[in-house]
């Protein structure tokens, strides 16, 4: 099969990925955080509107895992990075030509930006023929760069930029200036001044010393002095310049489309891979997950919140890892337990887990298997809007209703924590209503709440509780445990701390 | 080029880190004192002597080598000065009118480094002229290698090479500087060129093909082009001015060198200065390899007493020699601790090299001098008195080896008597038998007299003298420990005899 994108197999595919908005869901889940320190330093690549867009398709999900998995050995990894860094120094160059305004200059720079880039191709093709590669994405990519670098049109453009260059490092000239008179000529062997003067102090050296050498401004481009001089060279090496003139003339659209979009878009793995090989320093695990579009049966075994791991590893903290399984007849994970114990997070992974997986990525976990969404919905506390005209309860139910309108049985719906702002009996008859709802969607779904009763409402539903360690009831575990909700021995513990137990206040009270 | 005036063969490092006992010493033998009579005021001398005293040799070659400079030193004092001297011309000029070679242009570093060169040459030959005329006055290894190196590194065909240069890196007849092409057809590799001698070689000159001269002027009017002219010129120099500035620094660090190593020198003079004018008498040591067991001497005087009492002081006479533990005992304010002080002093002051406060003095040198003294409560009440002395020990004892040197001045005290005297007596034989030569100062008669019954070949007693009457003659006489330290006759100085 021929080439045409390493993101796609099939190139209509391709031209959908124009999502430039982020999902709505991207803020509840922290993906944004995720995305924005995925890319980040990769700005020249646009990589967002790839993230931005995930896939429906399972086909196209494997095409994105075998290569990923491909580059999870690191020296094709460090090679796609070298070829990277080579063809970003190439476009450097070549923008750097727009500003500039002497001939001899311009064609100076084209000659570079044309040599990074026959040295970043001759690499790569170098560097995958000692790969063993397994990805139908990088197969047929190796099979295009191939012959492309045995086309004659690669070929001449190599052995031309060779000569050139070989040519222009024979150059060698002097300068004398002398008040406002500027001499030029060719180099005669004269010796250089400061060994001279080295020597000559050499022995009076005690140790290292300060180095003097000012860092002169480079790259600020050229002034007329410097071009006069540079045009009285090209008149001392006449025949070199007359050529390097030809040779820009003939190869100016020397860049290859195939290999320009390829650099992008293999920057979709390099990006996601880098982010992902920090966190497994912290001895975290990744997975590719199996991913189904028919049974609802989902596990994840060691799975944690990505935004959370990369913060955490910021500050040098430990990240707990959590496991959650759904099968047969269960959708529903109803999370209850303390507060700060970890239920928010919880419910994030299961997201991210979800929506990472879309993309073709490997995820958080030891061994994953996940369902393939149409659609995932979140719907996480906010603050009051003062311009919605209306309370926090309606607000929180306007939300509800526009989630179940458009949810299908194969979407996912994540709750955090809804109608706080009434009453418990409210409440409880809210959410039974809506969980009604969701069961009868046959929804996957995971529902941060403080009700227990909608724990065990259905067979669908799972419960999940936060839990603190027994003998000191302040501290969190961060470990979500399936098992029956059950308040009361997390409040009596409490109790017991500050000695509030009916017994503790018996003896405490004095009659 | 290097000095060399306190090793044979390496410089003295002012950077070497103290050891680790280093603030025990200080505080419990008043070093500072003695210091701030080395340094009169001056920091960096102060510094050196510290840092010289405080890391003391057992290479018996390198002290006598020191003490031979030395020698010469207290003979010619006016010519050491004076050669001392220019390093702190050196330094003053250097402040006064450079503050050191900072710019963000070539030229003006190439600048300053001439006018500093030219201002270090003329140090530099003042030191030779010294060197001239003075050389044969000094008989030690160290000067006359010293000396030698002067005049061969600083003859004349040198300084006027060096003058050549300051002229010529002037650029009378403008700058020829090389370059190629880099990236981007920009010239790089500028590189400063020395033009041909025309005087000589003038046939290969005449007869070697050559290239077609370019010419263009830059008008007049055109203030980008001269500034790009300029930066075209700075960039030409860059590395001809870090290398000139480079020597500069050279040049600057051979004179901090000479001071480092000439500093603890006069810090030893001002100190024989201040001895004489007292009167006191000092010595040269004699010392012996670390593994021998040596201690004689007569009139031996805590320096740092005299310093502070600025007069002579009763000095003290012994002979230790063979012997591995000495207790010292006796009247209470009878001298005591300054003895105990002046054997850790001239311990020091022998092995760094200098003369010793005494008439006469030979010891073994040791691996380490260790000091424990009872010291006033911990005001930070983290620990209780004994739990701090015992954490000062265990401090010791991790750092203590063979052969070293241990001075104990009233240690574990803080308890009873019994108590007290059964914990010094198991660290002291446990000391003793790591060949450790141990010195202690003690109230407790349980202790003292335990060691005294044994009757050990190895241990000297001496007590502090006590006249009848309760007068004291500040001398340690050799004796039995006794029961009592008569602080009465304290009691009674304070209260008078009489109430």
């Amino acid at each position: 099969m021929t080439f045409h994108s390493i993101l796609f197999e099939i190139p209509e595919d391709s031209i959908k990925n124009k999502t430039l908005e982020a999902p709505l869901f991207f803020v509840d889940l922290n993906l944004d955080e995720v995305i924005d320190a995925i890319t980040a330093g990769k700005q020249e690549y646009n990589l967002k509107p790839f993230f931005y867009t995930s896939l429906n398709d399972i086909d196209t999900i494997k095409y994105r895992q075998e290569i990923a998995r491909d580059l999870e050995n690191e020296t094709l990894l460090d090679n796609i990075k070298s070829f990277a860094l080579k063809m970003s120094t190439m476009r450097r160059y070549l923008a750097l030509i727009d500003k500039l305004y002497y001939k001899n200059h311009q064609e100076g720079w084209f000659l570079e930006a044309v040599e990074m880039y026959c040295d970043a191709v001759s690499c790569m093709v170098h560097d995958l023929s000692l790969v063993d590669l397994k990805s139908r994405g990088l197969l047929d990519f190796r099979e295009y760069l191939t012959n492309y670098v045995k086309s004659d049109r690669f070929t001449s453009l190599l052995a031309e930029t060779k000569k050139l260059k070989a040519d222009l490092s024979t150059v060698k000239y002097c300068v004398i200036i002398k008040a406002n008179c500027v001499k030029v000529r060719k180099y005669e062997s004269e010796i250089d001044y400061s060994v001279e003067v080295e020597e000559t102090f050499e022995k009076f050296k005690q140790g290292a010393v300060k180095d003097y050498r000012v860092m002169l401004p480079i790259g600020s481009g050229m002034n007329h002095v410097e071009a006069k001089i540079l045009d009285l060279v090209a008149k001392l090496y006449s025949n070199i310049f007359l050529n390097l003139d030809n040779y820009c003339a003939q190869n100016s659209n020397y860049l290859d489309n195939t290999i320009s979009v390829f650099d992008r878009e293999i920057q979709f793995y390099v990006a996601y891979l880098e982010y992902v090989a920090e966190i497994k320093r912290a001895g975290l695990k990744f997975c590719y997950p199996q991913i189904s579009n028919k049974s609802k049966d989902v596990y994840d075994y060691k799975g944690f919140d990505l935004a959370l791991a990369n913060k955490r590893i910021n500050e040098n903290s430990t990240i707990v890892c959590n496991d959650f399984y759904l099968k047969d007849k269960e959708r529903i994970f109803v999370v209850s337990g303390p507060n700060q114990g970890g239920k928010t997070t919880f419910a994030r992974t299961f997201g991210q887990l979800h929506y990472l997986a879309s993309l073709g990525c490997p995820v958080p976990g030891k061994k994953a298997q996940l369902f393939l969404f149409d659609r995932l919905f979140t719907h996480f506390e906010k603050e009051e809007d003062i311009r919605n005209l209306r309370g926090k309860l309606q607000d929180d139910m306007v939300r509800i209703y526009a989630i179940l309108d458009q949810a299908t049985p194969n979407s996912i719906v994540i709750m955090n924590e809804i109608f706080t702002s009434t009453t418990l009996k409210d409440a409880v008859f809210l959410s039974k209503k809506i969980m009604e709802r969701i069961i009868q969607l046959d929804l996957l779904c995971v529902w941060v709440t403080f009700i227990d009763e909608l724990s065990s409402l259905s067979e669908k539903t799972v419960s999940m509780v936060s839990t603190v360690v027994p003998e000191n009831p302040a501290l969190r575990t961060y470990k979500i445990i399936r098992m029956p909700a059950d308040g009361l021995a997390y409040a009596i513990s409490i109790a017991e701390k500050y000695r509030l137990t009916y017994d503790c206040l018996k003896e405490r009270i004095k009659s | 080029m290097k000095a060399f005036l306190m090793y044979k063969d390496h410089d003295f490092d002012l950077q070497r880190q103290l050891p680790s006992n280093a603030q025990a010493l200080t505080q419990d033998l008043e070093l500072n004192t003695l210091f701030n009579a080395m340094a009169l005021g001056d920091n960096f001398l102060f510094d050196v002597a510290k840092k010289a005293v405080l890391s003391g040799l057992n290479d018996l070659d390198i002290i006598r080598y020191r003490q031979n400079i030395l020698k010469d030193c207290l003979n010619n004092s006016s010519i050491v000065r004076e050669i001392y001297q220019i390093p702190i011309d050196s330094i003053e000029n250097k402040n006064r009118r450079w503050m050191g070679i900072f710019s963000k242009y070539p030229s003006a570093i190439l600048y300053g480094s001439i006018e500093m060169l030219q201002m270090f040459v003329d140090l530099l030959k003042k030191l030779k002229s010294i060197a001239d005329e003075h050389a044969d006055k000094f008989e030690s290894e160290g000067f006359t290698a010293f000396f030698a190196m002067i005049k061969k590194e600083l003859d004349d065909g040198y300084f006027a090479s060096v003058q050549k240069h300051l002229r010529e890196l002037k650029f009378r007849d403008g700058v020829l500087i090389s370059a190629e092409l880099g990236k981007g057809n920009e010239g790089t590799d500028y590189t400063l060129r020395k033009p041909h001698d025309k005087n000589q070689n003038w046939m290969k000159w005449i007869f070697t093909q050559k290239s077609p001269v370019y010419t263009f002027y830059i008008p007049p009017r055109d203030e980008h082009g001269a500034r790009a002219l300029s930066e075209l010129t700075e960039k030409g120099i860059n590395l001809v001015a870090n290398a000139l500035a480079q020597s500069a620094d050279h040049i600057d660090s051979f004179f901090i060198m000479l001071r480092i190593e000439l500093a603890f020198y006069i810090g030893c003079l001002n100190l024989y200065e201040q001895l004489a004018q007292m009167g006191e008498k000092v010595s040269f040591p004699l010392p012996v390899p670390t593994n021998e067991r040596r201690h004689s001497f007569h009139g031996l005087f805590d320096i740092c007493l005299a310093l502070t009492m600025k007069q002579k002081i009763v000095g003290n006479d012994s002979n230790a020699d063979n012997k591995d533990l000495m207790i010292i005992t006796g009247a209470n304010q009878g001298g005591k601790s300054t003895f105990l002080r002046s054997i850790g002093l001239a311990q020091l002051m022998m092995e760094c090299g200098m003369f010793v406060p005494a008439g006469n003095f030979c010891a073994n040198l040791c691996d380490g001098l260790f000091t424990h003294y009872k010291r006033k409560e911990d005001a930070s009440m983290k620990s209780g008195k004994l739990d701090e002395e015992l954490s000062r020990m265990s401090t010791i004892a991790d750092n203590i080896t063979s052969n070293s040197m241990a001075l104990f001045n009233e240690s574990f005290a803080a308890t009873n008597e019994r108590e007290g005297s059964e914990i010094a007596r198991q660290i002291t034989c446990a000391l003793l038998e790591k060949r450790i030569k141990v010195f202690f100062v003690t109230h407790q008669y349980e202790f003292a007299h335990g060691f005294y019954d044994k009757r050990m070949e190895n241990a000297i007693f001496l007590r502090a003298e006590r006249k009848d009457g309760g007068g004291r003659t500040f001398k340690l006489i050799e004796g039995e420990p006794l029961q009592t330290s008569y602080g009465e006759d304290v009691y009674h100085m304070v209260f008078g005899r009489n109430n």
